[in-house]
């Protein structure tokens, strides 16, 4: 592999690892608070398809094109659409206290399938002829930092990606500090691990577990979302993006439930997903096979934390299971 | 020192469906006092104590805080009160440090600094003398520990009014004297201490005064200075009841199970049976007796070979082929084709024995599926023995295919035993078949011991209350912490024998 070959595959990998982390900081939040969401790639869809929404109304009204703005709509429509969808799985699991592992997927199924639906019907308005696509609103999410270009191979490596990927890297960071450093993440672990001992000393259990699972939804719409504005260049296409919903999920477990671990897995996963196609004498059923390296290093992982047998790397105790206060 | 009432309660009544678990009890703990509450299993202790945390609401009976009328609903009206409980399964994150822990649902700043919290914690600690690490984790910590952190939890929230379930239950002897100690310096400090026990040494040794309950019902309220162990264990155990059970004489007692210097460990790491050595006869009822959580439940498992046995033997006579043969190194299912049959109500009844949600003839099945020889359920035979136990037992069910969950406990319980009687076993281990059960139902479960007694059948009854044990078994082995206490003959002994034994337990360990 010649070096500028090498220095474009780090660029693809770190490009496509900002909808992972985007994905499995959302899902590490929403699971802090005992709540596995397996809707994660049925709302990654939605968020990306919101964006799509707020795309094609912005860019069929008479305002003048403003890349600014576009980028402004499209996350708002794509925050909107995302916590729309999340709630569903909120009102479920939290308030009916269904099974959260069926109505996940449940809502993957759902939200994918909605997602194909708004986006042929998108694609139908449009002309029909090709895949809905906004090449404008494309080059205003992949405006690369200003003095990118100036700085060699450190400046392609760093510095040369869409204001997102800075975007996902802020809010993990964030997250993680939140989450072990503040009250609110204290109060919000201790529902993930005991919630009848949050409840006894005066946690809101179900407070916190909606809210958690919002924001962690509308983080994971952005991965979405992030997804076709940027990488994508604002191109929609159907069914894409659940293997990248899957791809977060597994990514927390590789995360062992840290934001900031999830930043490095990312790109490694990242890494691992883009490496078939520069691997020049592959056939296509050859990368096919190397994408499915980063559930084999999941797996792993899950060996050896296994193994390790380390509380600290373990889910929260009682990750997927509904709180009853005792009724007695 | 001035006494100053604390809590007061006045006619307080509690009950659950038709069971009273409080029976108006009048109580008074004073500021600078510990008040221990003494009481059998089931006399209403612990009900007592939620009721003044919030956890339950009583039905009747008022309740008073520093001479004036409150009412709490809820733990947090109890903590607003300055009320703290420890409870006796503590209500931990495992993964959090002990500061984590103690300041979890406080308000306070954003961003916490487990420094401040751990300055604090030093204080409280510096000042009763509690030795803890603010930064080690839960789950690193001993059972004493985390009962140190429990208590500074409580008192980091200002608490004045300190209840303590059962806090020596889990600790060793030289713990439960470090306790102690914390308590007493507690009480100079000021605070009202309300101690829940049934070992009658501790009592002696630490309280100003002792409340009595048996069965639900105040019985009176004692000042230690002026009171025995005997006295305190005949308030406790009450007069000698009449009940009328038919007892046979035992016939051809031979030795079915020889139980030799048997010692398990539980998961914690606790030796929860020492040097257990006992004969259970066939043909005879073998009565234990024992505070709950002394060994009953892990002596029951380690014959049907559920427990681990550390050391020590089971030898099981086998009366069809005459062979010994030692049951600690076999299998449940080994052991229980041998005619080794448990019996076990567990605390929920639906736990060990059956399934909730399956029918009566598919609990029965559970026992037998490993009969059938076609890839199809039989259902022939488990529906006739199902049909067999409701006439026979008067179970009380719209028929035999509604879920057991649906069952009232005392149907539940009779099917259970029913079913293990059903595979005609040479061994029945029952634990606690009668409890919450009403008198008539209980009445069938003796009978039905009995007539497996005279079938020859070496019958061991774990039971709570001593009437019934002295009236139906022929021996009674008393245990206590996991070490056997004395056996004694069922037809001359009196409760307040037994009483002694049951509580005697650690008294040789400690130096009090």
């Amino acid at each position: 592999m010649s070096f500028a070959l090498l220095v474009t595959f780090i660029q693809q990998a770190i490009r496509l690892s900002s909808t992972l982390l985007l994905g499995s900081t959302g899902e590490i939040i929403t699971e802090k608070s005992g709540n596995l969401n397996l809707g994660t790639p049925g709302i990654m869809a939605s968020g990306a398809i919101s964006g799509i929404v707020g795309a094609y109304f912005y860019t069929s009204s008479s305002l003048t094109f403003n890349p600014v703005i576009s980028i402004l709509i499209t996350i708002l429509c794509s925050i909107v659409g995302s916590l729309l969808i999340t709630l569903i799985y909120c009102f479920l699991t939290i308030t009916l206290k269904t099974n959260q592992n069926v109505t996940g997927l449940a809502l993957t199924t759902f939200g994918v399938g909605i997602s194909n639906f708004i986006g042929s019907l998108i694609n139908q308005q449009m002309g029909g002829t090709s895949v809905a696509a906004f090449p404008e609103i494309g080059k205003a999410y992949r405006t690369p930092l200003p003095f990118a270009e100036n700085l060699g191979v450190f400046g392609d490596i760093f510095l040369s990606y869409g204001f997102m990927t800075y975007l996902a890297i802020i809010i993990a960071v964030a997250a993680g500090f939140v989450i072990t450093k503040t009250r609110i993440g204290l109060n919000l672990r201790s529902v993930g691990e005991n919630p009848a001992t949050a409840d006894a000393a005066g946690v809101n259990v179900s407070r916190y577990k909606y809210v958690a699972t919002l924001i962690g939804g509308a983080v994971s719409g952005l991965g979405g979302l992030y997804y076709v504005m940027d990488f994508a260049a604002a191109n929609w296409q159907n069914n894409i993006l659940d293997q990248f919903g899957w791809l977060s999920v597994a990514l927390v477990i590789f995360a062992v439930w840290r934001p900031n671990f999830a930043i490095l897995g990312s790109i490694v996963f990242g890494a691992l997903y883009v490496i078939g196609s520069f691997l020049l004498n592959l056939g296509p059923k050859d990368q096919e096979l190397l994408k499915i390296l980063p559930y084999v290093v999941t797996i792993l992982v899950l060996v050896f934390i296994s193994m390790r047998d380390k509380k600290e790397n373990q889910p929260p105790e009682s990750l997927g299971l509904s709180y009853f206060r005792e009724e007695r | 020192m001035e006494l100053k009432p604390a809590i007061e309660l006045r006619n307080i009544t509690k009950t659950f469906g038709s069971v009273v678990a409080n029976k108006n009890v009048n109580l008074t703990v004073n500021y600078a006092e510990i008040l221990s509450i003494l009481g059998e299993n089931g006399s209403g202790k612990t009900t007592l104590m939620n009721m003044i945390s919030g956890i339950y609401y009583p039905d009747e009976g008022q309740i008073s805080i520093n001479g004036e009328e409150v009412v709490i609903s809820s733990p947090k009206d109890a903590f607003n009160y300055k009320i703290g409980m420890i409870h006796q399964h503590f209500k931990l994150v495992d993964v959090f440090s002990a500061t984590e822990n103690i300041i979890l649902g406080l308000k306070g700043k954003g961003r916490y600094n487990p420094k401040d919290a751990a300055i604090k914690i030093k204080e409280i600690s510096d000042k009763y003398g509690f030795e803890i690490d603010p930064s080690k984790k839960i789950h690193e910590m001993s059972v004493s520990e985390k009962q140190t952190v429990e208590i500074i939890k409580v008192l980091y929230r200002g608490a004045d009014i300190l209840i303590l379930d059962e806090p020596t239950a889990v600790l060793t002897p030289q713990e439960t004297q470090k306790l102690f100690a914390i308590l007493r310096k507690m009480k100079e400090d000021g605070k009202a201490i309300i101690i829940i026990t049934h070992k009658l040494h501790e009592v002696l040794s630490l309280s100003d005064r002792v409340a009595v309950l048996r069965k639900g019902e105040y019985i009176g309220t004692v000042n230690t200075t002026a009171t025995s162990e005997t006295e305190l264990t005949e308030m406790m155990v009450g007069k000698k009841i009449s009940l009328n059970i038919n007892r046979s004489e035992p016939i051809g007692a031979e030795d079915r199970l020889v139980v030799n210097d048997l010692e398990c460990i539980n998961r914690e790491g606790v030796k929860i049976l020492d040097d257990i050595s006992f004969t259970a006869k066939a043909g005879e009822i073998l009565g234990i007796a024992g505070i709950a959580g002394s060994g009953q439940r892990e002596l029951l498992e380690a014959i049907a070979g559920l427990q681990k046995v550390q050391f020590g033997e089971i030898i099981y006579n086998d009366p069809k082929t005459g062979k010994s043969e030692n049951l600690k190194d076999k299998t449940p299912l080994q052991i229980r084709e041998l005619g080794v049959r448990l019996s076990f109500v567990p605390e929920d009844r639906l736990g060990m024995g059956l399934v909730g949600n399956m029918d009566i003839i598919d609990n029965m099945m559970l026992r037998s599926y490993r009969k059938g020889k076609s890839i199809f359920l039989e259902r022939k035979s488990p529906k006739d023995l199902a049909q067999h136990i409701i006439e026979d037992l008067e179970v009380v069910t719209p028929g035999a295919t509604t879920p057991v969950r649906r069952l009232s406990g005392g149907n539940v319980q009779k099917v259970l035993v029913g079913r293990e009687i059903a595979a005609s076993p040479t061994v029945l281990m029952a634990a606690y078949p009668v409890r919450g059960l009403d008198i008539n139902s209980s009445y069938t479960i003796y009978n039905l011991l009995n007539a497996q007694k005279e079938k020859g059948v070496a019958v061991i009854f774990v039971g709570e209350d001593l009437d019934v044990l002295i009236e139906l078994c022929d021996r009674i082995m008393v245990i206590g912490g996991g070490r056997v206490t004395g056996i004694v003959d069922g037809r001359n002994v009196t409760k307040e024998e037994i009483g002694l034994l049951m509580t005697k337990s650690h008294g040789g360990e400690q130096n009090d």
